[in-house]
């Protein structure tokens, strides 16, 4: 029996078992040294990614940002230490496409409340190390992010780290997921609702 | 300051409660004053029940937790003989801290700064070089100090320092049938925490309790939250769109308990017997149609059922001063200073400990923890901007008044039933007012605060 195509962004039938195996697998112990990829061709390519990402976030540019995510995607804000496991923890933020498009749709609201007026932000990911998986197709990339956010006369930061996991499509990379884990993913957090 | 009276037992100069707190309205200080912040942690933080933390997070003996009542840094533990303590988190030396580990597993706790060691029941188990001291350590007043009534109900524990305090079944009367009801739709009667959702914000702390029952707010508050569940077609039913018309001709109802606690309840908009109802109006969640349908193939005769277990029950139920169940949440509430307060919106998953779900539990907590992740999200960060902006506002000294008048004076509004319980309409602001007369007779009455050392 073939599945039936489903509309990732109208329906969640990918996160499945194997998804979320695939997941906890494919985030556990995968910063190895003998993993890691230090072409610097490649590195820079990855790198490249990582700062357009953040210019399309800085500037608001949501769609396009959507538009580095494969259909069937993760966007991923652990509380716990390294991820957890998302099936029996619940997380800052577990966005398949759906809640995606869903985020986005609410941050482009005039009536979002937590982002009005809209935090202006700079960000600066750095750090970026590459490692290959057994799919040569996908790598996974660690970067450092540091985010100045500026509110209504307040100033405050986000910093932690994020893992990308990254498709090549035969044209172009296209994440798979990103995870963003916060210095301070177990502490209280003041209105979180910018996209890390 | 003639030295002589301790904060304690102070009077709170200069603010009169009879004025401060009205029947139609409230005064912007009680949001505002360091002083009434100070006292409020002693008169109404020491003088009633508080939620200090729940049996799930020390299912063990030698179990801790961290835990604060009020600004008083505990240590929640089940000790080693199984006896739920709550310890203040200071060692009996000089002060510091005992525990600086957030949760664990702990027979003992030693001190970082000198050494000193208590067992987890809190008495002093040694020093470093006692023949220093001309006396030995058998006095409990070395002991750490704790709680001196700690209670549970269904699994909630609390704890208060007051001795006057009624049992903590009376202090909670009427909310205890609604947490017995939100408990007991989940199998063996318990639910397990897993992680929070933790948000901060600038602002009061009753500025949390002010909005949990509060159903005039939703459709401007949450109007981002509304439009984005309302954004694919077929989704009408979803969510909280038993909102869309006027909720006051909706069969949801805000009931006040007495003792300061509150209830809203949204249950009216779904058939309660039958199956599956709740999971017709739960909002969209990552992975919940793989799930549906693997949980509708595999358990065709119990699948509705399983699937209430994933989605919530529409019901806030507060229990004053710092607890509230929404939906599946347990949020906590932890008052930081005047203007900075905590809330930590728990998980809470499925046990099944008898099998009874016929192995589907995972499947059940696979969706739950993803329809639990929406409202922190979506919806609170939106409120608690709001609060934010309520503090900002109520900088203007000269005007005085917050409103809590919304259906006073209206005819028939109102049942009150035999245990004196008022029902009134799904936006009525009556909670507030009712709430707010517990809060000025609390903050003009002095607590007989005490901490136990003897184990």
């Amino acid at each position: 029996m073939t599945a039936p195509e489903h509309d990732p962004s109208r329906s969640s039938f990918y996160i499945d078992d194997d998804f979320y195996r695939d997941l906890v697998d494919g985030f556990t112990d995968w910063q190895t040294d003998t993993a890691e990829i230090t072409d610097p061709a490649q590195r820079d390519a990855c790198r490249n990614l990582l700062e357009r990402e953040a210019r399309y976030l800085d500037d608001c540019r949501f769609d396009d940002w959507l538009g580095m995510f494969a259909p069937h995607c993760l966007y991923w804000v652990p509380a716990s230490k390294n991820g957890g496991d998302p099936r029996h923890e619940v997380a800052v933020a577990f966005d398949d496409r759906r809640r995606l498009e869903d985020r986005v749709f609410r941050l482009t609201s005039p009536y979002a409340w937590s982002q009005q007026p809209v935090s202006r932000t700079s960000r600066l990911v750095s750090n970026v190390a590459v490692f290959g998986t057994d799919d040569p197709d996908i790598v996974m990339t660690r970067a450092s992010f540091l985010i100045s956010e500026f509110q209504a006369g307040d100033y405050r930061s986000w910093a932690g780290w994020y893992g990308h996991r990254l498709h090549w499509t035969g044209d172009c990379w296209e994440f798979l997921v990103k995870q963003g884990n916060l210095i301070n993913y177990d502490q209280n957090l003041r209105n979180p609702s910018i996209i890390l | 300051m003639d030295g002589l009276i301790t904060p304690r037992t102070s009077p709170i100069d200069g603010y009169d409660f009879d004025y401060l707190i009205q029947e139609d309205r409230v005064h912007r200080q009680i949001y505002t004053e360091e002083p009434i912040f100070k006292a409020e942690m002693n008169r109404v933080f020491g003088a009633v029940w508080v939620y200090l933390g729940h049996e799930s997070q020390i299912p063990n003996n030698d179990d801790f937790v961290q835990t604060w009542l009020g600004q008083r840094p505990l240590v929640l533990v089940r000790d080693s003989t199984g006896k739920i303590r709550a310890l203040y988190n200071r060692c009996t030396h000089r002060g510091s801290t005992v525990c600086r580990q957030v949760s664990g597993s702990a027979k003992a706790f030693q001190c970082p700064y000198h050494g000193w060691t208590f067992l987890n029941s809190g008495e002093i188990r040694g020093v470093p070089w006692p023949e220093g001291y001309a006396e030995d350590f058998s006095d409990s007043k070395f002991n750490l100090a704790q709680v001196p009534r700690v209670d549970s109900y269904r699994g909630f524990i609390f704890g208060t320092l007051n001795m006057d305090a009624p049992p903590l079944l009376d202090y909670l009367g009427p909310v205890a049938k609604p947490l017995a009801e939100w408990v007991d739709r989940h199998p063996g009667g318990k639910v397990s925490l897993c992680n929070a959702n933790r948000l901060k914000l600038h602002g009061n702390w009753k500025l949390v309790y002010d909005n949990s029952a509060d159903g005039y707010h939703v459709v401007f508050s949450h109007r981002s939250l509304l439009a984005m569940e309302n954004r694919l077609e077929g989704a009408d039913e979803k969510g909280m769109t038993f909102y869309k018309e006027n909720p006051d001709s909706a069969p949801m109802y805000v009931y006040y308990f007495g003792n300061g606690h509150h209830f809203k309840d949204k249950r009216g908009n779904v058939e309660r017997d039958k199956p599956g109802a709740l999971w017709e109006i739960e909002g969209v969640a990552p992975g919940m149609e793989y799930f549906e349908a693997k949980l509708r193939r595999e358990h065709p005769a119990r699948a509705n059922e399983f699937l209430d277990l994933a989605a919530s029950e529409p019901m806030n139920i507060n229990v004053f001063p710092n607890l509230h169940i929404l939906g599946n949440h347990i949020q906590v509430v932890r008052p930081l200073s005047v203007t900075e307060t905590d809330t930590t919106w728990w998980g809470t998953a499925v046990v099944d400990d008898d099998n009874t779900l016929d192995g589907a539990v995972d499947d059940i907590n696979a969706i739950r923890m993803r329809t639990q992740e929406g409202f922190p999200n979506f919806g609170e960060v939106d409120d608690l901007m709001n609060f934010e902006q309520i503090q900002v506002g109520l900088q203007a000294e000269e005007d005085e008044w917050a409103y809590t008048h919304r259906g006073l004076g209206l005819p028939d509004r109102y049942s009150v039933d035999e245990a004196g319980t008022i029902k009134g309409p799904a936006t009525d602001e009556v909670f507030l007012r009712e709430y707010f007369k517990e809060y000025r007779r609390l903050m003009t009455t002095e607590p007989d605060i005490q901490i136990a050392r003897d184990i």
